[in-house]
Parts: structure tokens; sequence; C-alpha cells
């Protein structure tokens, strides 16, 4: 068979469903076999999904989150792309604050949750400033790095248009990195999403992380908790497809692969 | 009517519009050191068309930037109009060797990209002459990924005219067109070389295409560069590239370099 070939397209719809078909088949007939009273059948989920659109709050739920998570990664996006924009474009500074941000950026945003409370006490602005920091640092990665790989060609040629260094910024460096800071907002807006479900688990009583533990803890829904798990999935999807459109504007589309 | 100046006033014509003193350049990179550029003299006069050829990696690049002002020589200095040379400057416009048209711009924004000083109807006028002039009709919405290799060429060659700087800095701009269009490029580029008097200094692997365009042609030495000979073309144009003399200048380079004429 010719690997360079294009699948037909029934075969681009078909193996995919086939494959979740038999993921289903394993888990209904797992549950079936071990006979298990505690973990759901795909079916008691569908009816658990149902039940819960039938429920006025998981809209609320759903919001709550959203919101954070647009709050959080907004205010590290607003933050973090000048911020990471200057440190790219002056090598002194980031040599300053490198090291600094090289050891607090592998710092899992969920061992910041004690911090968190003890800054903000138990509620929004802590969930808020979690998603922040998840968010913050790969956002500002993204852009040290975006700025520092700009072909010097293209410095080269906008100085010689005569750009003044703050116009060679907004004109070439900017969109020269632009592809690059939006695989970090990406990465970045991805994070924000795990991290808002942790965040609010601990820190606040509603959003889908809060429904998942309250499903669980009054009792013990595991019907709902698994619903609840599924749309997290479907929502975090549709956020990276939702960022990813940004990658087929054509003032960007050149710096992903296959451009034309 | 700048013919008529350089004619009336030949003093002015041979004026030195570049002057390139001493210059040496040395790479240092993990301790080690590489000496590029080995004590280049060299004057260019105003209007004059100068090719630099050399064998590869000798340092043509490297001294085009450094007379451009994109590289600081380790020694020596380059005069412009009796000036040092500081930096990069919008009258002296590179094509450079590795391609730099910006890729998030359509042509159109390419062509316009140093013209932000002009009033929006000049800028367009003159973005829509020099689209025009290289033949990009038609793709002035398209981006340079959605060009071949000799449009890019071509565009950034666009770009850099579209300035109308007194000197252009050209670094092989040709290399990757095919030798119809390079042809036709090669022409178009004598055309407005004649007609608005830029001083040009062209660097090419091409012998053929430095015989064919240059009022002198710089022999290099293979790295450290340093001149090796510095052949007068004395052809007017338009040049019978099968006259005797053509291919007697032609051999006689290609004898400097080495290279036996026959394959
Ligand atoms: N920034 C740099 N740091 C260290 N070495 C460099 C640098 N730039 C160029 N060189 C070296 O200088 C030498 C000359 O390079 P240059 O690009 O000027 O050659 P060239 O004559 O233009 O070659 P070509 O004809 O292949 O374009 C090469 O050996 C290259 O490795
Ligand atoms: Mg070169």
């Amino acid at each position: 068979m010719n690997s360079l070939a294009e699948p037909k397209s029934w075969e681009k719809v078909f193996w995919p469903v086939a494959a979740a078909t038999l993921l289903l088949a394993v888990w209904h007939y797992s549950v079936r076999w071990t006979a298990t009273s505690i973990f759901p059948s795909p079916l008691q989920v569908e009816k658990g999904i149902v039940e819960l659109f039938h429920k006025h709050v998981l809209w609320q739920d759903i919001v709550s989150s959203l919101r954070r998570v647009v709050i959080g990664f907004g205010a590290a996006t607003v933050v973090g792309v000048p911020l990471g924009l200057s440190l790219g474009w002056y090598p002194a500074a980031n040599q300053v604050v490198n090291p600094v941000m090289q050891i607090l950026r592998p710092i899992s945003p969920i061992a910041w949750i004690p911090v968190a409370i003890i800054f903000f006490g138990v509620g929004e602005y802590a969930a808020i400033f979690l998603i922040f920091l998840g968010a913050f640092f790969p956002i500002v990665v993204a852009c040290v790095n975006g700025v520092s790989n700009v072909p010097s060609v293209y410095r080269r040629a906008g100085r010689n248009f005569g750009l003044a260094p703050s116009q060679l910024l907004a004109k070439v460096v900017f969109p020269a990195a632009l592809p690059q800071i939006i695989v970090g907002l990406r990465l970045a807006l991805g994070i924000a999403w795990l991290v808002v479900v942790a965040a609010e688990m601990v820190a606040v009583d509603s959003g889908l992380g809060y429904l998942v533990i309250d499903s669980r803890n009054s009792g013990k829904r595991y019907d709902l908790v698994v619903a609840a798990m599924l749309i997290i999935g479907v929502i975090g999807l549709a956020l990276d497809l939702g960022i990813r459109r940004l990658e087929t504007i054509k003032s960007i589309r050149w710096g992903f692969g296959n451009g034309s | 009517m700048a013919l008529r100046e350089v004619a009336l006033s030949p003093q002015r014509a041979l004026a030195a519009k570049l002057c390139v003193n001493h210059l040496s350049m040395v790479f240092t990179r993990d301790g080690k050191s590489t000496p590029v550029l080995q004590d280049i003299t060299l004057e260019v006069s105003e209007g004059e068309f100068v090719c630099l050829v050399g064998p590869s990696g000798c340092g043509k690049s490297t001294l085009l930037n450094a007379i451009g002002g994109l590289l600081a020589p380790t020694a020596g200095t380059v005069f412009i109009d009796n000036e040092a040379v500081r930096g990069p400057d919008p009258r002296r416009i590179f094509v450079f060797q590795e391609r730099g048209v910006f890729p998030w711009l359509t042509v159109e924004g390419n062509i316009a990209f140093g013209l932000f000083k002009l009033s929006r109807s000049e800028r367009e006028e003159r973005v829509a002459h020099y689209v025009k002039m290289v033949g990009l009709q038609g793709f002035e919405e398209a981006y340079p990924s959605e060009l071949s290799g000799g449009m890019k060429q071509r565009l950034e060659v666009a770009r850099a005219l579209a300035v109308n700087p007194d000197m252009l800095y050209l670094d092989e701009p040709f290399g990757a067109l095919d030798s119809i269009t390079r042809h036709i490029m090669r022409g178009e580029l004598l055309r407005i070389w004649e007609t608005e008097r830029k001083t040009i200094v062209f660097v090419t692997h091409d012998i053929d295409e430095a015989v064919q365009l240059a009022d002198r042609v710089v022999i290099l030495s293979a790295r450290p560069a340093a001149i090796q000979r510095i052949v007068n073309i004395d052809i007017s144009h338009p040049r019978d590239i099968s006259s005797p003399r053509y291919l007697e200048l032609r051999d006689g380079i290609l004898q400097q370099i080495g290279l036996a004429h026959k394959i």
C-alpha cells in the first residue's frame, strides 16, 4: 500500500469510530464481567450526562470554569506576552530572570494550592491565581524563544529599511515570532484547562471540577463523576480546536509546516 | 536628468562613492578565530556597477554585510560619501543571500515595507509599479509561502528598488532563478541602473553574470579573502556575449580563479 496516498474519506471516519466503539465495548464488558456496583457502565454514564444537562446547575458550572480560565489565561497572556517579548529582546535581562524562571516553571500549579490559599483565601481568586501560574510560564518561555529564534536576516532587513528599535520589534520581530508565541498560547490554554478542574476541587464550590468531586462526595454518584469527566474532555477539545484556528490565519500560517 | 548631470561633471562621476579602507574581519567562535577578510581596500565610484566574485565561503557575504554596516569589521573602515559607515541606512538597500522577504506579509505588504513615510496614494502607486516590473501581477495578495523561489527573489529585488536607494547591495540576488528569468532580471537591473544611475555592488558565483553586468569585476581569493585582481570590463552595453572581447575577459577571469574553461 502506498503510505503517501490519502486515506479514502470513508476510512477517515470509519477507523476512529471503530476505535471508539471498541473502547466502549471493552468498558461495557469489563463492568459487566467484574460485576462492579461502583464503577458505571457506558449506558449509566450516558444517562448521567442527560441528567446533568437537565439540571440547570451544569450550565452554571461550565460557565464558572470557562470564566476562570478566561480570566486566568487572559491575565497570563496580557502579562506574559509583553514580558516574554522584552526578555527575548533584552538578552541581558533574560540572563538575570531566567534562572528563577527555570526553577519556578517545573513546579506544578497543584503544589501552589496551599500558597494560593494563604495569599487569597479559599475562593475564586485562589483558583484564578493557580490558572494564571499554570499558563504564565509556557507563554513567557514561548515568547522568549520566539524572539531569539527570529532569523537574523529579518532583523537586518528591518534595520536596513530604517526602522527604529521599537518599530523593529513591532513590525519584524513580533510577527516573525508569532507562530511560536501561538504554540505557547495553545500549550498554556491546555494547561489552564487542566488546572481549573484541579483548583475547583479544593478552592471553590462551583465549576466542573467541583461537580466531579461533589458528585462523588454527595452520594457516590460515579455515573455523574464519569459524565462530568467526559464533559471536561469535550470542552477541552473544543478550546484546543478554537485556539488552533489561529494557526490558519494567513499571516501566521507560514510558521506551521506545510504553509500552503 | 541624472544622466546629463553625470555627463556634465566628469569629476563628480568619478568621485569615490564607496571607499573600503584596509578592512579585516576575524570571526571568533568557541575560542577559535577564523580570519575571513584580509586587508580589503576598494573604491567604487558613483554610479558604478561592481561585481564581487570568489570561491564559496571565501567571505563575499561578510564583505557585503560589513560594507552595508550590518557587521562591524575587526579592523578598517568603510566610507560612503566620505562618511564612515556606522550602521545600515535606507539609502543603501540589501538583497540578502538568505532571502529576506517577510513571510507574514503579502507581496504588496513586502514591497510597501520600506515606504512607511510616503502617503497612502504614493505608496500604492509605487507598489503597483514594482509589482509590474518584477512580473508579480495577480500575486499582490499572495504570501511568500505561495510563491516559487524565483518569485520570492524577484519580490525581494522589488522591495529593495521600491525605496529608491542610491546604492544597492545584491548578494547573489538571482541565484535561485531559472536561466530565462535570470536573463530577464539582469536586463531589468541594467535598465534600472542605466536610467537611475545607482551604485551597485553585486555578489555572484557566476563569472558570466559578472562579465555581463559589471563595470569592474573584483576577484577575491579563497578564505581569508583578499583582493586577487580587479578586471575592468571595457565593453559598452548592450554587451554581445559572443564577441571576442567578452570571451577574452571571461576566460581571463576563469583562469585567474583557476578554472579551465573546458568541461
Ligand atoms: N557570524 C559568523 N561567525 C563565525 N563565522 C562566520 C560568521 N559568518 C560567516 N562566517 C564564516 O565566514 C566565512 C565566509 O562566509 P561568507 O558567508 O561571507 O562566505 P561567502 O563568500 O558569501 O560564501 P557563499 O558564496 O557560499 O555565499 C565562512 O567560512 C563562514 O563559516
Ligand atoms: Mg554568501
